[in-house]
Parts: C-alpha cells; structure tokens; sequence
C-alpha cells in the first residue's frame, strides 16, 4: 500500500526530514548550546548557529561538581527502581489473572483499572499531598514511591494483560498435566515467556517515574531529595539566573538515554498498546 | 473472616489438597487481583473522593480541621476571572493541539510504516519530544524561545523581518505565548499519536489497497474511502492520549510561561497547583482541578465504547 502512494522516496524523505528538524531541533540546539563559552553566548549580535569563540566542557562540569543533578539522578534511580520492583509486584498477578483467571469479568476489572489510569495527577496531587503528610512522608523520596506506583500499574497491567494473553495457553496446561499448580506454571513457564515483555513494563515504568512533574514539586521542596524532573527547572534555575549552558546539558544527558531506552523497547510496547486490556 | 485461615492452609500444607485450593480458579484469580485493586483504591479512588469534599469546604493546606461550606467554593471559583481563562484555555489548547496532531501524525505515521535505511534514527529523532521528560523539553523550549537569544530572533533580524534591538518576545507576547504552549503540547504528544497510527497502518490488509486500486480508485480516493475508515478506532486511541495529556498538563505551562503574560496562558491543572499548593488554599484548588473531570469523563467512555467494538480491528 505504501509503495504504491505517490510519496515517491525522495519526497518521502523531504517529509522525514521536516518531521525531525521539528522534532529534534529543541534538543539539537541545546547540544549545541551546551558548550558556548559565555562570552560567545551572551553576545547580541554574535551569529548564534556558530561557535564564535572555541566550545568548552566547563559548564558540563559545573553541572556535575556544582549542582545537585548528581543527587537528582540518584534520586530518581532510586525511586525508579524501587517503583519498578513495586508495579511489577502487584501488576503481574493482575495481569495474570485477568488474561487467564477471571473469565467474563476479568475484561470487566481490565476496564476499570483502565478507568483508574484515566484519572490524572492534577486532579489527585492535593488530597495525595495531604495524604503523604499525614503519613510523614512529606520532602521525602518515599512519598514519591508511594505515589507513582498509581501511574504505572495500570498501565503495565495493561501491557502484560496483552503479552500473557499471546503467550498459548497450551503451554501452562502442559506444565499443570505434568503436575504444576496454576502458580507453579505461571512462574515455570509463563513469566519465562514473557521476559521480553517484562523488560518492556520495566523500560516504561522507569520512564513513567521520571517523566512525573506535579507529584515531584508538590510533595518535595529539599533539594536533596528531588528528582531530576523536579530538581531541574526549579533549583537550577536561581531566582531569574539562568545557567543556560548547565540546564541544556541536563536536558540533554538525561534525554539521549531515555530515548534509546524506549526505542529498543517501542516495538513490544506499542504491539501490548493495541493488544491490551482494551481489546477486553 | 476465613479468608486468612484459607490461605494460610495454601502456604503451608503441600498437600494434594492445597494445589487443588490454588489451582481453584474462583480463589486465586482475586486473590491474584487484589494488590493492585487495593493500592489504586487506596491512592486513587479516596484521593479521587477526597477531590469532592475539598471542594465543598474551605479545607487549606495549613491547618487539618475544616468545616462544610456547600458550593460556596464554587461560587468563588466561578466568579474568579483567572479560572475562566484557565477554564476556556484548557479547552482552547486541547482542541487546538490535538488538531494539529490528527494532521501530522497520520502524515508521519505513514511515512513511518514504510521500509527505509537509517529509519532507527529517524524514529529516535523524532520520538524525541514524546521520550523526553515534559519538564526537560519544556526547558529547550524556553531556551529556544528566549527574548534576546533566540535563534528564530536572529534569522528573523538577518531576513530584516525585525528590526535588529528589539527582539520579539516570543513568551512576552500573549499570542506568541499562546501559540508557544500550543506548539509545545502538539509537539510533544505528536511521536506517540503518530506511533499508535503507524501499528494501525501496518495491521490494514493490504488486499483490500489492491482490491481498490484494481476497481479504479487513486491514491487519495483509496486513502479516504479505505485506510481513514479502517484507522479511525485507532485514530481514536492514539488522540485520546493526547487529549489527556493535553487536557490534564500543568508542567509545560508551569515551566514555559508561569500562565504568562499576566495570567494569559494559565490553564486548570497549572491555576489549580499555583491556588492549591502555593496559594495554600486546598479547596479552590480541588475545586478548579474539578472542572476537568466531565471531559476525563467523557474521554472514559468513548475509550470503553470504542473497546467494546474492537474486535472489528
């Protein structure tokens, strides 16, 4: 069907080629930014597409020794991590369970935790502040684990509804007729399976973590215990300086190993979109 | 209350009969369900509550106790002129946005479905936007539109469209600003959107193309008459999406123009964080956040409707 449009290829890349000055172009200037001298940067009249005096790695390394971003980064590992290990806990059995166990209702449940991850964090993050205050959780990383698992379990459970309902059911029966319980199959042969999958839910949790904005800003207000979502914009910013060359370099470090993170996994990831849970 | 006992017994008697209890589909399929249904009951749905009785009292974040005070509150966020700005740019941006998204994504996604070298890093180029953390792209947005240093200041200067001095203040100007939010969320919802639609591209037929262009039909005849009627559920989905996070942002207006000019780009989930978390006042802040749940209502079930007749794709 393509082939046979009149995008001819040299039009089709002219095509290709708008869509990625637009998508990139932000990202592509900040890399270039990154390394202007200040001079050179704070210049009106210097030719801003050119290095008028020769690029430096100072401000990269100001961002590292002079700036919390490395306390940032650890941070938001850290919950990353943790909140994967949590949305994986309580989104496989789901999973599970609703692509095998549940029968007629279980697209019933699909739907409803589908429901729940409609309902957005700018609506929640102020009972969900309160809440994390009276837990005493407030200015602490903790707070934000307890939170973000309510971003990325529905979705997850989403995605792995669909890669356990690809996986044949065959499979478990076999391993139930060579004397496995259902719990006993699901882990010998199901998860086994699935890791591919598993990898994908992870990829996207970790993501989802760091792409949070609101909960980060309004439970945490230390800049020990930001993430750098949160931590960037506000604390790096001081009052209205703006170290320009330092903040481009965050946006793009962090950037470049998102990207490639979900572009390994995009594939799997939007084959569990159109398979999931809402297929019902 | 024998639910405990019932499970204990599972654990540890490695009898015939526990297998028998865990191979019991009825027992283990809740039992299976019920962490996550607990943890979005608990952080989700008394949260969700909690939104509602905020709203009809006069709760603030300093102090515990608050009193009912019925639909006072909303009587305040109505006559707030803010709100209403807020209220008709939320539905502005979405509208806007999304329409620019339906355009480009379906153009993108069918460049995207064909075959081509160098196409890894094409898609990486350009699901760039959607990869990036909101509040990191918002940031190169706000460098890339700075007043003084903008590139697009000093191509304008060098084309004499401008006078060289004043530059244009791309986020000082309240239809530039405008237009700069709306650029930014149609940009960054823009790569899944056109994602979604690729999958959608590639799962079509190609028999039912071949069969139209057997009986006659060119390129744009087959591409209204077949692929658009065939991709619209899917269209639906990835545009939800959008909607969503469009509908629902706070971040990008937050860290691109602070609702500015003025209070000129503020929109709900933004004047809701400025009200309820740094004006202190949580009952306002619910209050507005409120006005966005009969259009996350509604983008609930047209996304349930369309999942009851999927099947079909």
């Amino acid at each position: 069907m393509v082939a046979r449009s009149p995008l001819v290829p040299l039009s089709r890349w002219a095509v290709l080629v708008v869509f990625v000055v637009l998508a990139a172009f932000p990202f592509a200037w900040a890399a270039f930014t990154m390394f202007k001298d200040d001079g050179d940067l704070y210049t009106v009249g210097h030719v801003p597409f050119l290095y008028n005096s020769p690029p430096t790695f100072s401000h990269v390394k100001v961002l590292f020794t002079d700036t919390a971003f490395l306390t940032f980064v650890r941070n938001s590992v850290e919950i990353g991590v943790i909140v994967v290990a949590i949305t994986l806990a309580i989104s496989v059995p789901a999973a599970y369970a609703i692509a095998r166990l549940t029968g007629q209702w279980g697209g019933r449940i699909a739907m409803t935790v589908f429901v729940f991850y409609l309902v957005p964090p700018t609506l929640l993050f102020l009972p969900l502040s309160r809440i994390v205050a009276d837990l005493g959780l407030q200015d602490t990383i903790w707070s934000l684990v307890l939170v973000y698992p309510t971003l990325t379990a529905p979705f997850s459970t989403w995605l792995l509804v669909g890669f356990f309902r690809s996986i044949p059911r065959d499979i478990e029966e076999q391993a139930m007729v060579d004397g496995y319980s259902r719990a006993g199959a699901l882990v010998r042969t199901v998860l086994p399976l699935s890791v591919p999958g598993l990898f994908t839910v992870v990829i996207f949790t970790f993501a989802f973590t760091m792409n949070d904005f609101i909960y980060a800003v309004a439970f945490i207000s230390s800049s020990d215990n930001m993430t750098v979502s949160a931590g960037v914009p506000t604390e790096l910013i001081r009052g209205d300086v703006f170290f320009w060359q330092s903040l481009m370099a965050a946006a793009v470090l962090v950037a470049i190993p998102v990207a490639l993170a979900y572009n390994f996994f995009l594939d799997r990831f939007v084959q569990g979109l159109s398979l999931g849970a809402v297929k019902g | 209350m024998s639910q405990p006992a019932v499970r204990r017994t599972v654990i540890v008697d490695e009898t015939v009969g526990a297998h028998h209890l865990l191979d019991n589909e009825s027992v283990l399929g809740p039992l299976m369900l019920s962490p996550l249904l607990v943890y979005l009951v608990a952080l989700v749905g008394v949260p969700l509550v909690l939104v509602f009785v905020y709203a009809f009292s006069d709760a603030t974040t300093g102090s515990q106790d608050f009193s009912f005070v019925g639909l006072q509150t909303f009587q305040n966020t109505l006559a707030d002129p803010v709100f209403r700005v807020a209220l008709r740019n939320t539905v502005v941006f979405t509208v806007l946005a999304q329409l620019i998204v339906i355009v480009l994504a379906t153009i993108l996604g069918f460049v995207l479905s064909a075959d081509f070298r160098g196409k890894w890093l094409v898609r990486f180029l350009v699901l760039l936007p959607w990869t990036t953390p909101i509040a990191l792209s918002a940031l190169t947005w706000l460098w890339m539109l700075d007043s003084l240093f903008s590139p697009f200041n000093w191509i304008l200067g060098e084309l004499h469209l401008i006078d060289v001095g004043t530059p244009v203040a791309w986020l000082g100007q309240d239809n530039l600003a405008v237009a700069s939010v709306v650029g930014l969320n149609a940009w960054r919802t823009l790569p899944l959107a056109a994602v979604i639609l690729m999958a959608g591209l590639t799962s079509i037929p190609p028999e039912l193309n071949e069969q139209a262009q057997v009986d006659g039909a060119g390129f744009w005849k087959r591409f209204f008459d077949v692929t658009m009627p065939l991709l619209a559920p899917i269209m639906m989905v990835a545009i939800l999406f959008g909607i969503v996070a469009t509908f629902t942002d706070m971040a990008a207006v937050y860290i691109l123009t602070r609702g500015g000019p003025g209070t000129t780009t503020q929109v709900l989930g933004s004047w809701s964080f400025y009200t309820g978390i740094q004006g202190g006042s949580l009952a306002q802040g619910a209050a507005i956040g409120i006005f966005m749940f009969p259009v996350l209502l509604g983008v609930c079930i047209l996304m349930l409707r369309r999942a009851s007749r999927v099947d079909v794709v």
